[in-house]
């Protein structure tokens, strides 16, 4: 009857305003692989409680610089969540990049952004201008 | 003078829905008077993820929240003038026809004749000069939303070393934005026992990057003279008195305000229409309808509320009860 080793972890959720209190227990055996999330009150709040417990990820969202636009700048993401760790590896892939106008939103700036395996995406248009 | 048959006042999430709905329900003869270079309101400006949950399903950024909307203004082929202010609304007693004054570069200064206004003005953020700090007037003082508009639109960085009052959701996502940009975030200061914004934003925009969220805590100064050195913040009790001896200093080149959103009623009150004191819009029956006959309000510049989701949802009321009342005329 060896009682499994589980680590017990306490976090709000960030899927949604409501804000969710999460109960994660992580069976230390499972190397992380079996995570029991409770408080969550839809499905991906479930998810979320499982990837934070273990491995927590964020989307990246800021500008880059454009040349030759109607605006200096373009909103970019990363299109999937990025590990967190590798938050500020992405930020300075994203300082040292600048793109010409035309900019398109969904147009792909950076494929693989700091090794992560994610893309880095405009999320606003910038014009041409002569 | 030009016949309009709906003049929305404001292109952002609300001016947007609004004019969709009127279209849907019926008005051919539709205008979006917008003060911006372009459409989309303060989304243009809020390039963070957490819009559209509701409305599309998925999380958006909010550029991309707004182009979904502008993509339809298009097709619809709704006309909308850019780089445009409203300068007065009237209303004339007997015919119930509006003369809406506005102004721009191309046309400067013209009147429009529309059977229903929609005012979807949005909101802005409440100033320094609300919350009686004492102190001189440096420079390095601003709203949170005008931080973000610089940072995020403009490409300047308005200093390296932050101090924010006020916990509204504005303030909490600029304190992750300017730490992504390099800045430090010293602490963010909030005079309530709670934070203002959502639980959500306090989790990913100040505790994933360490920033202190110091609650029942205040500005009681601000030091220097030409640029922002510093400020004390300083404990309050429930009485929002401060409590002596717990000062403490804080170096700052940059104060951020994020102390909360007022609808932009100036045109609204000027039209003579009544105000509700709580929300600082105007009251509206349950058509959405002012109390000047065929004026109807929606969104922020209504109440300020906490998600575009439901701006959009109840735009779209105010299009339809607008078409309505057109159609009944």
């Amino acid at each position: 009857m060896g009682k499994e080793k589980m680590r017990k972890k306490e976090f709000i959720c960030i899927v949604c305003p409501n804000g969710c209190k999460l109960t994660a227990e992580v069976s230390e055996e499972s190397g992380g692989s079996s995570v029991n999330v409770t408080g969550y009150s839809c499905k991906r709040g479930k998810e979320y409680g499982q990837t934070e417990a273990v491995h927590p990820v964020r989307s990246v969202t800021s500008t880059v610089r454009v040349t030759g636009g109607d605006h200096p700048l373009v909103p970019v993401k990363t299109v999937k969540e990025v590990p967190k760790e590798k938050i500020f590896e992405c930020m300075e892939a994203i300082r040292a990049l600048s793109v010409a106008a035309p900019v398109h939103i969904g147009q792909i700036l950076i494929r693989n952004i700091a090794g992560t395996g994610i893309d880095l995406a405009a999320t606003g248009n910038v014009k041409q201008v002569q | 003078m030009k016949r309009i048959e709906a003049v929305i006042v404001g292109g952002g999430p609300a001016g947007m829905a609004a004019a969709l709905s009127a279209r849907q329900n019926g008005l051919e003869n539709i205008l979006i008077l917008e003060r911006e270079e372009e459409l989309g309101g303060i989304l243009n400006q809020c390039i963070h993820t957490g819009f559209g949950l509701h409305t599309f399903g998925e999380e958006l950024t909010g550029p991309e929240y707004a182009a979904r909307y502008v993509e339809k203004i298009e097709k619809e082929k709704i006309p909308f003038y850019t780089g445009t202010t409203v300068l007065e609304i009237q209303s004339e007693e007997q015919s119930k026809l509006k003369t809406v004054t506005a102004v721009n570069r191309i046309q400067g200064v013209f009147q429009l004749q529309a059977d229903t206004v929609i005012l979807a003005m949005g909101c802005r953020e409440r100033p320094r000069g609300a919350l009686n700090i004492p102190g001189f007037r440096p420079a390095g003082i601003y709203s949170a939303g005008t931080a973000q508009r610089l940072v995020n639109r403009e490409g300047y960085l308005p200093g390296r070393e932050i101090v924010i009052l006020g916990s509204g959701d504005i303030g909490l996502i600029m304190a992750r934005r300017m730490t992504l940009e390099g800045a430090r975030v010293k602490a963010v200061a909030e005079r309530l026992p709670h934070p203002g914004g959502l639980m959500r934003n306090v989790v990913q925009c100040l505790e994933d990057y360490d920033i202190p969220l110091k609650l029942n805590c205040t500005v009681a100064e601000i030091h220097g003279r030409e640029r922002i050195e510093g400020v004390t913040l300083v404990q309050v009790d429930g009485e929002n008195r401060p409590v002596p001896g717990t000062e403490e200093f804080i170096s700052c080149d940059t104060l951020l305000l994020s102390v909360g959103l007022i609808p932009e009623n100036e045109l609204t009150a000027a039209m003579g229409a009544a105000m509700n004191e709580k929300t600082g819009g105007p009251m509206v029956s349950e058509t959405l309808e002012t109390s000047v006959p065929g004026v109807f309000a929606c969104g922020n510049v209504l109440h300020v509320h906490e998600l575009v989701d439901h701006v959009s949802r109840e735009a779209e009321e105010a299009g339809r009860f607008a078409a309505e009342w057109v159609k009944k005329r």
